[in-house]
């Protein structure tokens, strides 16, 4: 298979993905719905009004995006068991790298997604004050949501063949995230705060685990998909 | 064309497969019958490249797959027990994703053609998932035959098909052998089956228990021969 097929058939994967999206609208909408959940629980426990939130702001929105996250990561594979149609992938003349790479984008747009809609909610609602810098942060939060759906993808996948999916994702996924969380949550930090030397140095962390554990299921994917 | 050869496979300790050899030819449909647990899902499984047989191979052309299965897939066409398909996407919208995978040209003209073959073109553009289970299977043949396979591996394909449905079929898969396709079809139903296929396979306990060409035999011959090799009563 050539470049060109590969990334044909990957975007065949990510076009599939989006249109059952836009029709069920069930990840997207229970994401959201979760974490906003998660935010307004924060929002009652610290009591924003009165404390300044500004040193445990972008750990609150990671937390909420990445237990948010992992329930979408599940439902990523739903419409996969449904009738079987994980089969018909597999079945199909396409390199897994190109099943796991349609996942992987679908996956990432969609967590974006839910970040560029809730990250104006947690401001207002968090009573934050933004004054750093938002080129910053939209690159501290593409490069984390990379490292969270390149590790989440490969483990719902590989969850996914099991009865409890559910409960066997996070067990696995978040000790697997941790350089990930830290390097998010440092970024965001320094990207809210504007210091651009500071986000640097996250960036290079969270670039450095993007890359691999990007690498690592195309390599590890086919093995994951033969029985 | 697709052939398994001595093939073995082992799920924890259980031996569903000791060492089947079947070959599959031009211009033929062979029915594979054998009682419940035979392995008949499993070996469709082997065969159409979806499990990977504990030893053993599966040949295309009489050399093994290992190493080209995107070009052998490529030639295969399935149906098994799931439709494969997706609830939410329509008729047309799942054909034209898996024609994609298939890297089906003149896509949108294909995708009408199969739709009209299995006769789903008014449906064209409703949900799959509001389909009943004949119209489902209908389009999972659909899909199966979408990049026009040279083999087709199907596991009880007549499963909630009418009987206008069914007939369709066995003309889809009488032009199919005459075209030249090889046809694996799992079945229990003698009737049906032998209404199409012009070679037949007992599966028992693993193993080709019995193969021969059943062209111009009775199904009532097949049946008494199927019985005196697995022992059983068939209903």
């Amino acid at each position: 298979m050539n470049g060109v097929d590969f990334l044909r058939r990957t975007m065949a994967i990510v076009w599939k993905d989006l249109l059952v999206e836009m029709r069920a609208k069930e990840m997207l909408l229970s994401v959201l719905v979760f974490a906003f959940m998660v935010l307004v629980v924060f929002s009652f426990a610290f009591n924003p009004v009165e404390h300044d939130l500004t040193d445990i702001f972008a750990g609150i929105m990671w937390v909420a995006f990445l237990f948010a996250g992992t329930l979408g990561l599940n439902r990523s594979f739903q419409s996969e068991r449904q009738n079987g149609a994980l089969q018909g992938l597999i079945l199909a003349p396409v390199d897994r790298a190109a099943i796991f790479l349609g996942k992987f984008i679908s996956n990432t747009i969609f967590m974006l997604a839910v970040e560029l809609v809730l990250t104006p909610v947690f401001v207002i609602l968090l009573n934050y004050r933004f004054g750093g810098s938002t080129p910053l942060l939209v690159a501290a939060l593409v490069l984390g949501t990379v490292g969270f759906t390149a590790v989440g993808t490969f483990l719902a996948a590989l969850a996914s063949n099991t009865r409890a999916s559910e409960v066997l994702l996070p067990v696995l996924l978040f000790p697997l995230l941790a350089p990930v969380i830290i390097g998010a949550v440092r970024a965001t930090e320094a990207a809210l705060a504007g210091k651009a030397a500071q986000a640097a140095e996250g960036f290079k962390l969270l670039g450095a685990f993007d890359v691999i554990f990007l690498a690592l299921p195309f390599v590890l994917f086919e093995y994951m998909l033969e029985s | 064309m697709l052939e398994a050869r001595e093939v073995r496979k082992r799920v924890g300790q259980r031996e569903i497969l000791r060492g089947v050899s079947l070959r599959l030819l031009p211009g033929s449909v062979c029915a594979l019958f054998g009682p419940n647990g035979a392995g008949k899902s499993t070996l469709l499984k082997v065969m159409s490249l979806l499990l990977r047989p504990t030893s053993g191979a599966v040949l295309w052309e009489g050399r093994p797959v290992a190493g080209r299965e995107s070009e052998v897939r490529r030639r295969l066409g399935v149906v098994g027990h799931a439709t494969f398909l997706y609830d939410s996407l329509s008729a047309e919208e799942n054909l034209r994703f898996y024609g994609r995978l298939y890297g089906v040209a003149d896509l949108a003209r294909r995708v009408g053609e199969a739709l009209e073959l299995v006769g789903l073109e008014f449906f064209r553009r409703e949900p799959a998932g509001t389909f009943s289970r004949g119209m489902q299977q209908r389009l999972a043949v659909a899909r199966a035959l979408l990049h026009r396979p040279a083999v087709l591996l199907l596991d009880e394909p007549f499963t909630g098909l009418d009987r206008e449905g069914q007939a369709r079929l066995a003309e889809i898969l009488e032009r199919f052998r005459v075209e030249g396709g090889a046809c694996l079809l799992v079945s229990h139903d003698f009737d049906e089956t032998l209404a199409v296929a012009d070679r037949y396979a007992v599966l028992s306990r693993g193993q080709v228990v019995r193969e021969g060409s059943c062209r111009g035999v009775v199904p009532a011959e097949v049946v008494r021969l199927y019985q005196e090799a697995v022992g059983g009563v068939v209903r």
